[in-house]
C-alpha cells in the first residue's frame, strides 16, 4: 500500500449527483484488485479532518479511478477538485473479492452507488471468462433508469445486464434484489458478489438461498484504513450459534463472505 | 544533538512516540513507519479478558477532530503476550503496554502478569475508565482512587509505570500530584474528552454508545494548558499528547513542560506524522542552535 499525492486526471459529473474521478497513480492501478478500495483526504486542512473510504472502480494503464455519490461534506469539497488538482490517497487498502473460476455461474449484484467496485471485478471476470460472458448476470438498481452508473459500459463488456428500477423505468420494478431472487431461481448460480447498502445486503441475505457462494462488500465508518483503530468494526460469526465477534473492514475486509456476517 | 529522553526509567532514543489505540500493535504502521526509529511504541489498550468493543458507529467526525467510542477492543492480555509483543520485540524500540481495568484487582493482576512477560519496558495505566464498582465513574476522576489504582500496581510490578490523566476533571493538578505521591514514575496526558454529536438529519446521538472520547487538533489548546498545569505540580516526567499534527504541535507540548510527545490520531490522517513530527524537531533544533532536546523542556515556564 502506498501514501502519495496524486494528480487528478479528471473529475466528472457522470449520472446526478455521482461523480468519476481518474487519478494518474501508477503505483495503485498496477496492484489494485476488485474490492480493494482507497482512503482519500478531501483537501489539506483539518476540516474535515479524517480520510474519506471510496472503492477502486477501475484500475487500468496507470490510471485509478472512484465513482462516488456527493453525500457529505467530505465528498461535496471532493466534487469540486479539478484535473491538475493533487490528491492525498492511501491504497490500494483491503482485501477484495475472489476471482471466479471459469466455467462457474456467476451474478454481480449491485444497489445505486454499490455499483461502484462491480466494474472492475467484471473488468477481470470478462478476462477469464472471455467469449463465455453469458455465464454471468448482472442486476443493478436504482430508484430510476438514469441513475444507473455505468451500465452501457458493462453492456459494452458483453455481459447481461437486467436492471430494476423503483420507478418501472428499468427491466424490473422493483428492487434489485426482488429481480435478483425472480431471475437466480433457474440459473443455479456457484457464486454472487453483491454491494449496496445494509437494506440490500439484508435482503439479499435472504433471497441467495443455500448454494451459491456469496462476496458482499461492506461499508463502515473508519479513520486508519489500515487496521490500527478499530473504528470500522463489524460483527462477524464466532463459533457455533449466537456467538459473534468484531472483523476490521478495513482489513479484514472490506468483501466478507455473507454468511459469515452477522446482519 | 541530543534527542535522548529518560521517562521515569524507559530510555527513548527521541523525544516520540505514540497515543495509545492509534497506532495499534506497532505492525499495522510499519509500512509507513520505520518502527526502530520511534522513541517508543505505546501500543492499545490491554483488559485481562478479551473484549469484543462497542457497536458501530464507533466513530464521528467533529471540527478539527473525532469523536471515538471503541470500547478497548482488545484480545486479552495473554494474546497480546503472544501474538504481539514478539513481533515489536524485532525493532529497537521500547514497548509501552497501556493496561485498563474495570476494578482495582484487574490491573493489579495485568501489572503482575506483564511484569513477567518479555518485551515490556513499561506501562501505561489508563485510569480513564469506569470503576464498576464505584458506579461507573472513571478512576482518575477522583484523586484518592487515581492515587489508590497506582499504588496497587506499584506493589505488583517493577516497571516503569506512567499513569495516563483523563482531563474530565475539575483539578488535574491534584489528580498528578496524587498519583506521584502514590509512586507513578511519570504521568501522560491527556486522554479524550468526553463529547457528544447529535445527528440532527435522525435525531440521534452519532455514536451508538452515545458518549465519546474527542481528540484531534481541537483538543490541543485544553491539553497544552494541562500540562502547563501539572509541570508545576509534580517533578516526575510527562508526555504530551492532544491534537499533534507536526512539530510546531509537539513543541507546544515540549515548552509547557513535557519530556516525550505522543501522536495519536494524526496517524490516521498522515501515516507518517509520527516521523514527520521527529524531523521537524530536529530540524528546530538545528535552526535554534538547541544541542539537547532537554533545553526546551518547559521553557515556557521561564519566559511567562
Ligand atoms: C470500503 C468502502 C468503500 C466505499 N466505496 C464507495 C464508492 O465507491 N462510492 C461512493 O460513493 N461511496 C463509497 N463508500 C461510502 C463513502 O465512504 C461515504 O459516502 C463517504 O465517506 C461520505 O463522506 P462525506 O464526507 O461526503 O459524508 P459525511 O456524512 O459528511 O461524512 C461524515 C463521516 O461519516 C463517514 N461516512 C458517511 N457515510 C459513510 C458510509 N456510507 N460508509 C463509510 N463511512 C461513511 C465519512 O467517511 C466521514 O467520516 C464506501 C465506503 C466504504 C467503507
Ligand atoms: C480510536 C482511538 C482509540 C483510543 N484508544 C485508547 C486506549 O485504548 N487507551 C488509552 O489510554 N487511550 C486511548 N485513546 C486516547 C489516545 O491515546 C489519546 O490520549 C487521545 O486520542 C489524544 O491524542 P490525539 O488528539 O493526538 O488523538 C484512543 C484514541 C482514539 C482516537
Ligand atoms: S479504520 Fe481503523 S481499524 Fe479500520
Amino acid at each position: 500500500m502506498f501514501n502519495k499525492k496524486y494528480t487528478i486526471v479528471k473529475n466528472e459529473e457522470v449520472i446526478p449527483g455521482h461523480r468519476l474521478m481518474c487519478l494518474n497513480a501508477p503505483e495503485i492501478a498496477s496492484r489494485a484488485a476488485p474490492g480493494q478500495f482507497l482512503h482519500l483526504r478531501c483537501g489539506d486542512g483539518q476540516d474535515p479532518i479524517l480520510r474519506r473510504p471510496l472503492s477502486i472502480h477501475f484500475a487500468d494503464r496507470g490510471r485509478v479511478y472512484i465513482l462516488y455519490r456527493i453525500a457529505g461534506r467530505g465528498t461535496s469539497r471532493l466534487a469540486l477538485m479539478a484535473r491538475g488538482d493533487i490528491v492525498d490517497v492511501m491504497g490500494p487498502l483491503g482485501r477484495g473479492f475472489t476471482l471466479p473460476a471459469p466455467g462457474e455461474r456467476v451474478a454481480v449484484v449491485g444497489g445505486g452507488i454499490g455499483a461502484a467496485p462491480l466494474f472492475f471485478l467484471l473488468k477481470k471476470i470478462g478476462k477469464i471468462y472471455g467469449k463465455k460472458k453469458d455465464m454471468v448476470r448482472v442486476f443493478l438498481g436504482a430508484s430510476t433508469l438514469a441513475m444507473v452508473p455505468g451500465a452501457a459500459q458493462i453492456r459494452k463488456m458483453g455481459f447481461p445486464l437486467d436492471i430494476a428500477a423503483d420507478d418501472g423505468s428499468g427491466d424490473f420494478k422493483g428492487t434489485v434484489v426482488d429481480m435478483f431472487r425472480k431471475e437466480a431461481k433457474n440459473l443455479a448460480l456457484d457464486r454472487v458478489y453483491a454491494c449496496g447498502p445494509p437494506p440490500m445486503i439484508r435482503a439479499l441475505a435472504g433471497a441467495v438461498g443455500p448454494d451459491p457462494a456469496v462476496e458482499v462488500s461492506v461499508e463502515e465508518r473508519m479513520g486508519c484504513g489500515v487496521g490500527a483503530c478499530l473504528s470500522c468494526a463489524c460483527k462477524v460469526r464466532a463459533g457455533e450459534g449466537e456467538g459473534f465477534g468484531y472483523a476490521r473492514v478495513c482489513t479484514d475486509g472490506p468483501v466478507f463472505d455473507l454468511r459469515k456476517l452477522v446482519l | 544533538m541530543n534527542f535522548a529522553v529518560n521517562i521515569g526509567g524507559i530510555r527513548m532514543k527521541n523525544p516520540v512516540t505514540t497515543a495509545s489505540g492509534t497506532f495499534g500493535y506497532g505492525r499495522e504502521y510499519a509500512g509507513f513507519v520505520d518502527l526502530n526509529r520511534l522513541g517508543a511504541v505505546v501500543i492499545k489498550g490491554v483488559t485481562l479478558l478479551p473484549r469484543p468493543g462497542n457497536p458501530t458507529p464507533r466513530i464521528a467526525e467533529t471540527p478539527a477532530g473525532m469523536l471515538n467510542s471503541i470500547g478497548l477492543e482488545n484480545p486479552g492480555v495473554e494474546a497480546v503476550i503472544e501474538k504481539h509483543l514478539p513481533y515489536l520485540a524485532r525493532f529497537d524500540v521500547p514497548v509501552i503496554v497501556n493496561i485498563a481495568g474495570d476494578t482495582v484487582d484487574d490491573y493489579v493482576k495485568l501489572a503482575s502478569r506483564l511484569d513477567k512477560a518479555p518485551g515490556v519496558a513499561g506501562l501505561e495505566v489508563n485510569i480513564s475508565c469506569p470503576n464498576v464498582k464505584k458506579g461507573g465513574l472513571a478512576f482518575g476522576s477522583d484523586p484518592d482512587t487515581a492515587a489508590g489504582v497506582i499504588r496497587e500496581v506499584r506493589a505488583a510490578t517493577r516497571l516503569p509505570l506512567i499513569a495516563k490523566l483523563s482531563p474530565n476533571v475539575t483539578d488535574i493538578s491534584a489528580v498528578a500530584e496524587s498519583v506521584a505521591g502514590a509512586g507513578a514514575d511519570a504521568v501522560s496526558l491527556i486522554n479524550t474528552l468526553l463529547g457528544m454529536v447529535i445527528d440532527v438529519n435522525t435525531g440521534r446521538p452519532a455514536l451508538a454508545s452515545v458518549m465519546g472520547g474527542l481528540s484531534g487538533p481541537a483538543v490541543r489548546p485544553v491539553a497544552v494548558r494541562m500540562v502547563w498545569q501539572v509541570y508545576r505540580a509534580v517533578n516526575i516526567p510527562i508526555i504530551g499528547m492532544g491534537g499533534i499534527t507536526c512539530a510546531e504541535d509537539a513543541l507546544q507540548f515540549i515548552m509547557a513542560g513535557a519530556s516525550a510527545v505522543a501522536v495519536g490520531m494524526a496517524s490516521f490522517v498522515n501515516p507518517r506524522a509520527t516521523m514527520e513530527v521527529l524531523e521537524g524537531i530536529e530540524a528546530y533544533m538545528r535552526d535554534n542552535n538547541v544541542g539537547d532536546i532537554k533545553e526546551l523542556i518547559g521553557i515556557a515556564h521561564e519566559r511567562s
